[in-house]
């Protein structure tokens, strides 16, 4: 059974739409990268898949393991083993790191019916995640990406995958606002994660993150729909030739 | 006065709540001609403006008068104190407890107190040394507009009286605890406080008002800084569910002093706070900050009132409210820098949560300055959680409950971190914490 089968999706977003159809399967362990240009509806499809308010499904289904994921909740969306790394991860002032980490990683473990962890044993957790992520304890102090910078918000998404070991991962734009060297970091920490049941949709405008993460699977997405679907070395011919093609054609 | 004729004088237009001054007769304590002076003061001053209305512009968002009807808790039989509160009220420290506005010297632990230090009750320094008194109590509380602050004034009888001398320094917090009792009959009462730090001095004190049934607390707190001293002074209005709260407190800073307020609302159906601050020294700064939880019926009023009448002065006051249900806030706050008050740094900040369509928030910052060379602002929002939060947490496997219990619970905090005393932010953050549970049972 696909992980993730996407069949004929249409979406709003204040009443215009903005995905026009989108098809795709994602089988267990698959890699998959989406690129397309700006205003394509990237954004739109990751929001979509985890559920986020404003975003009006039209027609279409989206099947997570077999079942309606359009049906569930954000949290449940998450629990279940979906999981959003944001392009623009929010600050929240007031919510510390760790309270927030320890909530989210207990709940979802709860939800899969292992044992919560206290305090002691999820610092123990966190502290040995963060050193493969260079975040430092002094991070971790903070209010939840709160004074973060680009490159700090990114590795603190990438500390959350790791602790909430995610079935489905879906990265929104991963490599926006990173320097090389951290995008290395956090791409390596991604592909890091690959198994044979876990997979990924890696949102992404450029191919350089797919150097780090090579996708088994690039599709094309532009104007709302899947244009073109290949191997790897689509993306080489997309960094080469651009999207104007897709962005030329008429709707 | 019963209760009936406490109704029908507010119904004819003569002021409630005067009569039981004769009914209690030699009740109040006797002190010298000042003090009588200064309680006919009160009682001319409040049979004059009588209990606010909404026409009365100060109390339009508050309408106090529809609060019900009281009798002067002395005259009231004695009602049963809710023994289920911890004997520390939430908070290590030395301690003076008032029920229903008198002093309870066997509830009360003030042991080990630095030599010097007075934390005393008012009507046994009224008895035993009045002119401790005399310098500071009715001089730094206006009673013009301040109808019930004098109408506490008319029946000044009780309250704490603490004394800081000269350049000592407190290093655990004084309390003073309101405990409100009413049994069959509701009951009204009028603490009077009034806390002196000498030049240099510096303490922590913390009001904390509790108990259970219908009653009305009327408090008012003088506060007079000398120079250079430090007071950081907060109050936990944690009033029983029923309760109406109603609480002047009148600071006066020297040169360079400073004040350090906090008010924290969890309880009464009605409450409200006023502060009235004069910068009268150069370089004093005044900080009020304030939070409130409400939800149900219940109207949460905080009025602030800071006076510039001294240059280099400062002003800081931030507050954040979070109402749920058919609940209201209101903040008025005004800033007035006087002429001489040149370079004046003023900022006042009012921030509401509505969590729900039926609660409602009015918020009127106000600036008059007459001076030429100042810094001022004022500020106010009101507005719901932020989605992108929410949605943030969600994704994370946060349950919605949860998620919004996080971000009103970090909205809060902001305002109880700010304050300078460690034992009182754990006491006050562990408070709000008790509050959002028992919300969240209620709303189940």
């Amino acid at each position: 059974m696909a992980l993730l089968e996407i069949k004929n999706l249409h979406a709003n977003v204040d009443g215009t739409e903005i995905l026009k159809g989108i098809n795709l399967v994602v089988e267990p362990g698959e890699v998959h990268a989406v690129m397309g240009p700006n205003g394509s509806g990237k954004s739109t499809l990751s929001y979509v898949l985890a559920g986020r308010e404003g975003y009006e499904v039209t027609a279409g289904e989206v099947l997570y393991k077999g079942t309606n994921l359009l049906e569930m909740a954000p949290e449940e969306r998450a629990r279940e083993g979906v999981f959003l790394a944001f392009q623009y991860p929010v600050e929240i002032p007031g919510v510390g790191t760790m309270t927030f980490l320890r909530t989210a990683v207990n709940a979802v473990r709860k939800h899969r019916g292992l044992p919560e962890y206290d305090a002691m044993q999820f610092l123990k957790v966190v502290r040995e995640k963060a050193k493969a992520l260079n975040i430092p304890d002094e991070m971790l102090k903070r209010a939840v990406n709160t004074g973060f910078s680009g490159g700090e918000k990114k590795r603190a998404e990438a500390l959350q995958a790791a602790l909430l070991d995610p079935a489905m991962m879906i990265l929104d734009e991963t490599d926006s606002g990173l320097d090389i060297d951290a995008l290395r970091l956090v791409a390596e920490s991604f592909d890091a994660m690959r198994d044979a049941q876990r997979s990924m949709l890696v949102i992404t405008h450029y191919q350089r993150i797919l150097h780090y993460l090579v996708p088994d699977k690039v599709h094309v997405l532009a104007r709302g729909q899947i244009m073109r679907s290949g191997g790897k070395e689509l993306a080489e011919e997309l960094e080469a030739k651009g999207y104007a093609e897709f962005v030329g054609e008429a709707a | 006065m019963s209760t009936s004729e406490a109704l029908a004088k507010a119904d004819t237009g003569a002021p409630p709540y005067l009569d039981a001054l004769a009914d209690l007769g030699g009740r109040l304590p006797h002190g010298p001609d000042w003090l009588d002076d200064l309680r006919g003061r009160g009682r001319a001053a409040y049979a004059a403006e009588g209990l606010p209305t909404r026409k009365t512009e100060a109390w339009k968002y508050t309408a106090v008068a529809k609060a019900g009807a009281f009798t002067h808790a002395e005259l009231a039989p004695p009602a049963a104190i809710d023994g289920a509160r911890g004997a520390d009220f939430g908070l290590e420290s030395w301690r003076l407890v008032l029920v229903n506005g008198r002093v309870r010297p066997e509830m009360s632990a003030l042991e080990g107190l630095p030599e010097g230090v007075t934390v005393a009750g008012l009507a046994d320094t009224l008895a035993h040394a009045p002119e401790r008194l005399r310098p500071h109590l009715g001089g730094v509380l206006g009673l013009e507009a301040m109808p019930l602050a004098a109408l506490n004034t008319a029946y000044l009888g009780d309250g704490a009286f603490v004394h800081v001398p000269r350049g000592v320094v407190l290093d655990r917090p004084v309390q003073i605890v309101s405990l409100g009792a009413a049994g069959e009959a509701p009951v009204m009462f009028h603490p009077r406080h009034l806390l002196v730090l000498e030049d240099g001095a510096a303490a922590t004190v913390v009001e904390t008002h509790v108990g259970g049934g219908r009653y009305f607390a009327n408090t008012v707190t003088e506060v007079a800084l000398g120079h250079g001293a430090r007071l950081a002074h907060a109050k936990m209005q944690d009033e029983g569910p029923e309760a109406v709260h109603v609480a002047a407190c009148a600071v006066r800073l020297a040169e360079n002093a400073a004040y350090d307020g906090l008010v924290l609302h969890t309880g009464a159906r009605l409450a409200r706070h006023e502060l009235r601050a004069e910068i009268a020294g150069p370089g004093a700064a005044c900080t009020m900050n304030g939070a409130f939880l409400a939800d149900g019926n219940r109207h949460v009023d905080n009025t602030l009132f800071i006076d510039h009448a001294a240059p280099n002065g400062s002003s800081r006051q931030v507050f954040r409210g979070v109402l749920d249900d058919a609940a209201r806030g209101v903040y008025q706050g005004k800033v007035l820098v006087e002429r001489p008050a040149q370079k004046t740094d003023a900022h006042q900040l009012s921030r509401a949560l509505l969590l729900s369509r039926g609660a409602e928030m009015d918020a009127k910052p106000e600036l008059e300055i007459y001076a030429d060379d100042v810094k001022c602002g004022h500020g106010a929002t009101t507005g719901e959680l932020d989605t992108a939060h929410l949605f943030y947490l969600r994704g994370r496997g946060v349950d919605l409950p949860t998620a919004r219990r996080m971000l009103v619970e970090a909205f809060i905090a902001d305002i109880i971190d700010a304050f300078p005393d460690a034992t009182v932010r754990e006491a006050f953050a562990g408070r709000v914490g008790a509050w959002l549970d028992g919300h969240a049972e209620a709303a189940r």
